[in-house]
């Protein structure tokens, strides 16, 4: 029944692609006639000075066989590096994961530790709630000014911007996670006069591991919307900057890969955390 | 023995000078360097003392009452003049920063700066020059006052802005030369091809650069000349080049006063045309600027002075129409400008498509003269004044001076050959004439204003 139900799903999936795709060539071939030659009415020695959209009138937006030749262009030769401008979209998915890694990272290093604080602690709990509503709804781009003229330094305030917008979701969960450990076990490890460390590290962290992991697969999918933000405004290197330098020449065809691939590396990450987190349940 | 003879006459010839008058090339050199230290102290000397006394015949009073050299001692202490004139006097030492960092926006203003990568003017001055695209305005005045980069494409009012503590702490920042000259247009959405006369704009939306631009100045100047305020009629918005076409298509904008080659990509993309060039409104404008911090600029004499000698050199072949069909080329690559080669030929050449139908011939579209005088900067700053982003008495001449390396600019054009020019303008704009020594008058001549 359920691989049948797979199968199934697959199907829909497929055909949702290709009616996508259908959609999409036929509404991008309506436009004009298509044809490469000069229109009537108009003097060629213009015609050669003005772009396809403006003689033609090709659509602005490519379709869906031009993206996939220029799909197949950059995924054949990702690592080439033609000068600090000018890098395959391999080195440039490098530089990305690169930053957000560290700052997820140290994100990962404050949050779990402070959560527990605040998770084990009701006085801390309720002191540090006001500054955590707070700072959690702001924007990464409303961070980057001030990071970039408080630190002086954009590869940092990249970082810097990772790490302040996806420490939320996991101190929130983590202190969740810990608050909501049952009474129960609690209550046994008392009895059994287990230290505070002992109890934290055997008691309390596996319990909570599932919706810390919650926490973490949250703060991973938002940094990596983050460093694309983070990268369109610092430039220099990065998936972010590349789709910034897309835009830049008006290349919506390179602009729409740039968002492929950023989908695909986002999905990834979140997978991965996914299969930790299936690894650490625990049937109640 | 014939060999031997050959080797000795052959051996003298490299061991002699250059000029032949000294007996080693060492000698030469100290001779070279105390002719050079000479002529660039009293050059400093004597465009300081034009400044304080613009008069020939007071000037000359002046220093027969006092004698040249105590007025030069007088003057440095008022003035770093030794300190700016041993940074250039130094400029042909050791180089001492090999790897630099230059910022620019992907515009065909910054054509100097990044051609001089691809054609070869930085490693002709021994440097290691990377030049880096960066995002806006704002990233790049934040990264060069960060010191990420070592100097930086910079539009010509943001040094003053930043020397001055406009949106941002005060720095003092400095501009040896300027990057382009013209090479702007006002374009509009091709819904408004019938609406030519800017007394038709009221309401319009109209994107500009960055707050402290040529831009801004010029489309203000534009539109309060046509009377229409600029604050209450229409309403100007900042935008980054790379987005100004995207809104244009959109129609979240009626238009923009925008580099190229932002303009002729609207064109080429046919979702608008050029109203006009920048060059109408005033004909030889400064746009953007090479800038760097004074800091950088007294740490690291000689690689400033060979930076410099880059940019001069590139900007004099940027000028000459026989190669710019070449630099187009050189500057389109994803590396630099990343824009379709029809498009920079068009600006660079000025034989472009007008987006109306017709083939418009201005060579002079944009040109590329490096040299800062002091003017444009009185002329930045009577602007400034005039749109209420600087308040109170403003020290024009003085704040023109200290950012404008007008002096030094001309030193190193002189050690390379080339003439710099005379150290005053003419400007005009728009049939008005702008006197540089009465700032104050012009911003009190303006029908509309925010003083």
């Amino acid at each position: 029944m359920t691989s049948s139900l797979t199968l199934r799903a697959a199907l829909v999936s497929v055909l949702l692609l290709a009616v996508f795709l259908l959609i999409w060539q036929g509404a991008t071939a309506g436009f004009g006639a298509g044809g490469t030659g000069v229109p009537s009415g108009m003097d060629p020695e213009y015609a050669k000075l003005m772009g396809l959209t403006a003689t033609t009138g090709k659509s602005a937006l490519p379709s869906p066989v031009e993206v996939g030749a220029g799909l197949w262009n950059v995924l054949t030769d990702p690592f080439y590096d033609k000068g600090p401008n000018d890098k395959g979209v391999g080195l440039q998915l490098a530089y990305s994961l690169g930053r957000v890694l560290i700052g997820y990272g140290i994100a990962v290093l404050v949050a779990i530790p402070l959560g527990f604080l605040i998770g084990m602690s009701a006085l801390m709990s309720k002191a540090l709630d006001p500054f955590i509503q707070v700072l959690k709804p702001i924007s990464p781009l409303a961070w980057m000014p001030l990071a970039l003229y408080t630190i002086k330094d954009s590869g940092i305030s990249a970082v810097f911007v990772i790490f302040i917008c996806s420490v939320w979701p996991m101190l929130l969960n983590t202190a969740f996670g810990v608050a909501s450990v049952r009474k129960e076990w609690l209550n046994v490890a008392r009895t059994l006069e287990v230290g505070p460390f002992k109890r934290a590290f055997t008691v309390i962290l596996p319990a909570a591991a599932p919706t810390i992991l919650t926490g973490m697969r949250i703060s991973i999918g938002i940094a990596w919307l983050v460093i694309v933000a983070a990268e369109m405004l610092v430039g220099g290197t990065g998936i972010g900057y590349f789709v910034w330098n897309e835009w830049n020449n008006l290349s919506i065809t390179n602009v729409i890969i740039a968002i492929l691939v950023i989908g695909v590396m986002g999905m990834l990450l979140d997978q991965m955390l996914a299969f930790v987190a299936r690894l650490v349940t625990f049937p109640e | 023995m014939t060999s031997k003879d050959t080797f000795r006459r052959f051996s003298r010839l490299f061991s002699g000078c250059a000029c032949g008058r000294h007996r080693s090339a060492a000698e030469h050199e100290a001779a070279a360097r105390a002719s050079e230290e000479a002529r660039y102290g009293s050059l400093v000397e004597k465009t300081v003392l034009q400044a304080l006394f613009p008069q020939d015949a007071h000037r000359r009073a002046f220093l027969k009452a006092i004698g040249g050299t105590t007025v030069a001692a007088a003057l440095a202490q008022f003035l770093p003049m030794g300190m700016v004139t041993e940074a250039f006097a130094q400029g042909t030492g050791p180089i001492e920063k090999k790897d630099l960092k230059v910022g620019f926006i992907p515009i065909t203003c910054a054509t100097p700066i990044i051609m001089a990568h691809p054609l070869g003017f930085y490693t002709k001055q021994g440097l290691n020059v990377d030049v880096v695209k960066t995002a806006g305005w704002a990233v790049v005045r934040d990264k060069t006052i960060n010191k990420e980069y070592d100097a930086a494409h910079m539009l010509s009012p943001m040094p003053i802005a930043i020397s001055m503590g406009l949106g941002s702490n005060p720095i003092p920042f400095s501009v040896p030369a300027i990057e382009n000259i013209n090479g702007q247009c006002i374009t509009l959405a091709m819904k408004h091809k019938d609406k030519r006369d800017p007394k038709d704009w009221k309401g319009f939306k109209l994107a500009i650069p960055f707050d402290y631009s040529m831009h801004n100045y010029l489309l203000r100047y534009y539109l309060a000349e046509h009377g229409i305020d600029p604050d209450a009629d229409v309403q100007l918005r900042s935008v980054p080049p790379p987005e100004m076409v995207a809104n244009l298509r959109a129609e979240n904008i009626d238009g923009f006063l925008a580099p190229d080659n932002v303009c002729q990509r609207a064109v080429y993309d046919g979702v608008g045309f050029i109203h006009i060039l920048s060059k109408e409104i005033w004909d030889g404008h400064p746009c953007c600027s090479f800038s760097a911090s004074k800091e950088f600029v007294t740490t690291n004499p000689n690689t400033y002075a060979a930076l410099l000698r880059a940019i001069i050199d590139a900007s004099a072949y940027a000028q000459k129409p026989e190669n710019r069909k070449q630099i187009a080329e050189a500057i389109a690559p994803a590396n630099y400008l990343n824009a379709p080669p029809v498009v920079l030929e068009q600006v660079l050449t000025g034989t472009y498509a007008d987006g109306l139908g017709n083939i418009k011939k201005d060579p002079n579209r944009v040109t590329f003269e490096p040299f800062p005088y002091d003017s444009f900067a009185i002329w930045i700053l009577t602007q400034m004044k005039r749109w209420g982003q600087v308040k109170g008495d403003v020290d024009y001449a003085g704040i023109a001076k200290q950012v404008f390396l007008a002096t030094e600019c001309a030193a190193v054009m002189k050690d390379m050959g080339l003439t710099p020019p005379a150290p005053t303008k003419t400007i005009v704009v728009m049939g008005k004439p702008f006197d540089p020594a009465k700032p104050d008058a012009y911003v009190e001549s303006f029908a509309i204003k925010r003083t």
